[in-house]
Parts: C-alpha cells; sequence; structure tokens
C-alpha cells in the first residue's frame, strides 16, 4: 500500500473542495441570477472540463503552465516555482477540471430558490448578505454538498489530467489512481487490488458522510 | 383646519417595458383596492412602493419620508422602506419555522424581544399552538396568515397585499376576509390590496382605483365605482351588464331604443349627445301592474336562472334587454318564469349616463 500516494490524494481533494466551494458558489449565485454578459457562453466554458479528454485538457494546462508561457512565468512568480510537476501544478489543474462539478450543482439549487422569497427577506429587512447567509445557503445545502460530494470523489479518481501535469513523482504528484496505474505496469495485482480497494472504501465512506451531513441539515431546524 | 397629508403618496411615470402612469394617494387607516385586468400595472405599482421595481420617473413619500424620487436621484432600498408586503403565494421561507419566518424580519431587536412579538403576532393571525410548523406543515390559510403577521413584525409604515386570497380556496376565504377586515379597523397605517376580485375589493375596500394599461381610469368609494363609473371600461371591468346605448333628449330624459328613461344626473352631457346609460340592478325593481311613477316599463322574462338564494331574471324589452337579481324566494311569491310579463321600475337616481370618449 502506497500511503504517501495515499496521503496526497487526500491533501488534494481536501485542498480541491476548500478553494473551489467558495468560488462556485460565487460563480453559480452570479449565473443564477446575475446579469452576466454571454452567459452561454460562460456556461459553456466552465462545462468544458466535462466534456473535453483529460489528455487534451492536460496537454493544454501543461503548455499554459510551463516556464515558456506568460501564464506559466506569472504562476512561477506566484508560487516561487512552475507550477508543472508540481503539487500547486496538480492543485490548480484539479481545480479546474473539477469547476463543472462544483458550480453545475449549485446554481441548479440556486436557480430552484424562488425569486419571491430573496424579495420577501429584502422586504422583511434583511441585507444582501444577510439574505444569502440566512435564507439562500440554507436552501442551496443540497446542491453545496452535491457539489462537495462530487468535487471530492472525482478527484480521488483523477488521473489522465494529473499524469499529463504533474507525472508519477512520489510523495510531490503521485496520487492513488497513478500509484495503482503504476502497479499494475509493473504487474503488482497484489498491490494494485489493495489500493484500489482502499479506495473504493474511502470514496463510499465519503459520500455517506456527505450524505448524511445533507440530510441531517437539510430537515433540522434553521434556529435565527 | 387643514386635511391630513396622504400617508402613502405615489406618482409614477414610464413609457416601457411596461407603461405606467399612475398617481395614487392613501390616508392612513384607509384600505385602497387596486383592480384591473392582468397586465394593467397592479402589481408593478406594488412593487415600485416594496422598492422591488424601479420606475423610469416617479416620487414615492410614505409620511414625511421620500422613498423615491428620481428626479433628486432619491431610490431607497427594499430594506430601508419598512414596507409590509404578503406576495401573492406568500414566499415563505420554506426552511424555518412558523416563528423563525416572523422572527427573521425583526433582526435588528434583542432575541427575546424578538421571539416575544414574533409569538404576539402569530397569536394576533390566530396561529399561536402552530409556531413549530414549517410553511409545507401548514395549510393555505394558515401560510397566509404566517406571512401577514412577517408583514407586519417591522411595525411598517405601508402594508401592501398582493392578491391576498387568491391561492385560498373559497371555504378559507371568508374567514380570512373578516380577519383581514379586523385588521383593517385595528391598523393605522395605510394599506393598498391588489385584486382582480371585485366582491373582495368592494367589501374589504374604503376606496377603489381601477387601473387598465398602467393608466387610472377611476378612483373612488366602492360604491361610486360601481354605480357611477367614469367610463365603459370601469363599468365592464366591475361586472356591469346593463350598459345600454342612448340618446340625450333634454336636462332629465335619455332615450334607451324606444323608451324615454328619465335620469337625476347627465354626468355633462348635452342634449344630443350619444350616451351609454348604466341601470345597475340597484335602480331597477319590479312592481305590481297598475303601480304609478316615473321609468315605469313593461317586459318579458326571456330567462330565469337560479342561483341559490337569489335568481338571475334576463328581461327583454322593446330592443333593449336588462339582467336582474330577485331573491328567490320573491321569485317564488311573484311566480316568475320566462314568458311571463311584469312591470318593472327604473328609479332615476340610479341611471347612470357614461358619455363615449
Amino acid at each position: 500500500m502506497d500511503w504517501p500516494a495515499f496521503s496526497l490524494t487526500l491533501q488534494l481533494a481536501v485542498w480541491t473542495v476548500v478553494l473551489l466551494l467558495p468560488c462556485a458558489v460565487m460563480i453559480a449565485r452570479l449565473l443564477a441570477w446575475g446579469r452576466v454578459p454571454m452567459k452561454g457562453a460562460v456556461e459553456a466554458l466552465i462545462m468544458l472540463p466535462l466534456v473535453l479528454p483529460p489528455t487534451v485538457l492536460g496537454f493544454y494546462l501543461l503548455v499554459a503552465f510551463s516556464p515558456q508561457s506568460e501564464l506559466g512565468r506569472m504562476l512561477a512568480a506566484i508560487f516561487g516555482h512552475a507550477p508543472v510537476f508540481s503539487f500547486t501544478g496538480i492543485l490548480l489543474a484539479s481545480l479546474i477540471v473539477n469547476l463543472p462539478f462544483a458550480v453545475q450543482p449549485i446554481q441548479r439549487a440556486f436557480e430552484a430558490i424562488p425569486r419571491n422569497v430573496r424579495e420577501a427577506a429584502f422586504v422583511s429587512g434583511l441585507s444582501r448578505w444577510q439574505t444569502m447567509r440566512r435564507i439562500e445557503l440554507p436552501l442551496a445545502w443540497p446542491g453545496i454538498v452535491s457539489a462537495i460530494a462530487l468535487t471530492f470523489a472525482h478527484t480521488l479518481g483523477e488521473f489522465g489530467v494529473i499524469l499529463m501535469i504533474g507525472g508519477s513523482i512520489p510523495g510531490e504528484t503521485r496520487v492513488l489512481s497513478i500509484a495503482i496505474y503504476d502497479r499494475v505496469q509493473a504487474f503488482d495485482i497484489a498491490g494494485a487490488s489493495v489500493m484500489s480497494a482502499v479506495l473504493l472504501g474511502f470514496s463510499l465512506f465519503a459520500i455517506a458522510i456527505v450524505h448524511t451531513l445533507a440530510r441531517r441539515k437539510g430537515t433540522a431546524s434553521h434556529g435565527i | 383646519m387643514a386635511s391630513e397629508p396622504p400617508a402613502l403618496s405615489l406618482a409614477l411615470s414610464q413609457g416601457a417595458p411596461i407603461p405606467l402612469h399612475v398617481s395614487l394617494s392613501v390616508r392612513r387607516g384607509e384600505l385602497l383596492a387596486l383592480i384591473g385586468p392582468s397586465g394593467s400595472g397592479k402589481t408593478t405599482v406594488l412593487r415600485s412602493v416594496a422598492g422591488l421595481y424601479r420606475p423610469a420617473g416617479g416620487r414615492i413619500t410614505a409620511g414625511r419620508e421620500t422613498w423615491l424620487d428620481t428626479d433628486a436621484g432619491i431610490d431607497l432600498a427594499p430594506q430601508a422602506r419598512r414596507v409590509g408586503l404578503v406576495f401573492q403565494d406568500y414566499a415563505l421561507f420554506p426552511h424555518l419555522t412558523a416563528l423563525d419566518n416572523v422572527r427573521l424580519a425583526m433582526l435588528g431587536e434583542r432575541d427575546e424581544e424578538r421571539t416575544r412579538r414574533a409569538k404576539e403576532l402569530l397569536a394576533r393571525v390566530h396561529l399561536a399552538g402552530l409556531e413549530a410548523r414549517r410553511p409545507d406543515q401548514l395549510s393555505g390559510g394558515e401560510r397566509q396568515r404566517v406571512a401577514l403577521a412577517r408583514a407586519l413584525a417591522r411595525d411598517p409604515k405601508v402594508l401592501l397585499l398582493d392578491e391576498p386570497f387568491s391561492a385560498v380556496d373559497r371555504m378559507t376565504r371568508e374567514p380570512l376576509k373578516e380577519e383581514l377586515a379586523a385588521l383593517h379597523r385595528a391598523l393605522d397605517i395605510p394599506i393598498v390590496l391588489v385584486t382582480h376580485d371585485l366582491e373582495e375589493a368592494q367589501s374589504l375596500a374604503d376606496r377603489i382605483c381601477v387601473l387598465e394599461r398602467g393608466r387610472v381610469l377611476q378612483t373612488g368609494t366602492p360604491e361610486d365605482i360601481r354605480l357611477r363609473p367614469a367610463a365603459l371600461g370601469v363599468a365592464r371591468l366591475m361586472g356591469q351588464t346593463n350598459l345600454i346605448p342612448a340618446v340625450v333628449l333634454d336636462q332629465s330624459h335619455i332615450r334607451c331604443g324606444s323608451h324615454v328613461v328619465a335620469v337625476r344626473q347627465l354626468d355633462g352631457a348635452r342634449p344630443g349627445d350619444e350616451v351609454t346609460a348604466l341601470l345597475p340592478a340597484d335602480c331597477i325593481s319590479l312592481v305590481d301592474a297598475g303601480g304609478e311613477g316615473p321609468n315605469l316599463l313593461r317586459s318579458t322574462i326571456s330567462a330565469l336562472q337560479p342561483l341559490g338564494d337569489v335568481t338571475a331574471l334576463t328581461l327583454d324589452f322593446d330592443a333593449m334587454r336588462l339582467r336582474l337579481k330577485v331573491p328567490t324566494r320573491e321569485a317564488a311569491v311573484r311566480a316568475l318564469r320566462p314568458g311571463l310579463t311584469v312591470d318593472v321600475a327604473l328609479d332615476p337616481a340610479f341611471v347612470h349616463v357614461i358619455r363615449r370618449s
């Protein structure tokens, strides 16, 4: 069992969720209710990672993150090193790849909140921030939980993009799915089986926790 | 003595996207009903007062406060307007209990005070004991009451009701109407009720404002609007069917078909003018044969339709047809039936002349 790969996978999944969720909530809310110019094009762009082959997306990100590109130089200036073949690089890639998984469910949840419920909050004296905290987020909670579950589960199993951006550097970019691939390549079926079983068990466990949380939060009375 | 200034005054003006040219004022403790067909701008007026819609031009004042003045660049946010608004489908917060729905409208106050006031308001709308229920555990009438309690929670300067009875069944509607009437008597703030239900407007409002395509057709007491409509559109909107083309003969007579009908007022019409005569049911009475008085006419019952405790009659005169409702008991006593000839009297005081624009 490759425990460093397991730990790295977990870190990647947690950081992806933590960093992506606030952005996804803001983007989803804007797309649901805001006046976004060329909204269709923006939505299509966010959805792109869903339909693009991971190797193609990985290739473009590799080119974009390389020290030869303007973006790569900018990112290198921010992080102190070029993001390719590093944890930073696979985290940035993971954030981009997971954008549709995070934004879509939250956007649908926001869209399902009737406009007059928000207006009732304004007329009841609630500021926009108070309305978001006390009305919109609790009502969109099932969508937010779905976004967390999808993003987390998807990151646990991400392979193609991470391989293109990060390769397979132990302790830096070798996540569990890549470690499993390496084991299979080396005909270590037993090792691959153990890691696959651990990934499967952990994925089920994570999804179960998230859904239990969703049910509890959904049925509990929200003290205000 | 100077008259009391209006507690709510508005003048809205815009050409598009929704044409709106409306001026209104409502006194403290007065209930004004806005009625009109779909698309007449009633709800837009209400939303403008609440700050949820910004008209291109206009001014809205509540007492000494200016909520909107497009010329002066004033446009207070809904949060700053202290308006109580009951939405058509109530718009309760679905994840909160009835108590929390009301409590949330008092965020600025202390916690204990919010709870105490929310309980008091829910008790006032007869919901004591249901505080812990969420909207999906309440009936339509109960949801409406929570919405009303929430609207009152901010101690509003204006109460706005957008079709508050449209989402409840008829059985529930009557007690709710009576409660609203009692609340209206107890509240010392202007109330604006948007409705398309004439009966509702007649029974609850102190004054009615009739809107059509964003314009005020007439504002007046329910009786004024019903018996003395200023325009044909108002009469039709109020459900008046006895509208007969007529010609003014002199200062006190008009001709309807072959009949000369005495009238009390001509509303500015001159002899020779072509007008429409409104002969509301209030002016028509069945009389015994051989009676005396002005406007005695002989007619034939062409149709008779029992409607519970009243019976609708269609009376055919020479080139004139009128509809009248009489108590079913009277219809039975007089043995009214289709084909029967009856004498009717038209009270000149209630014959109303509408000038053609």
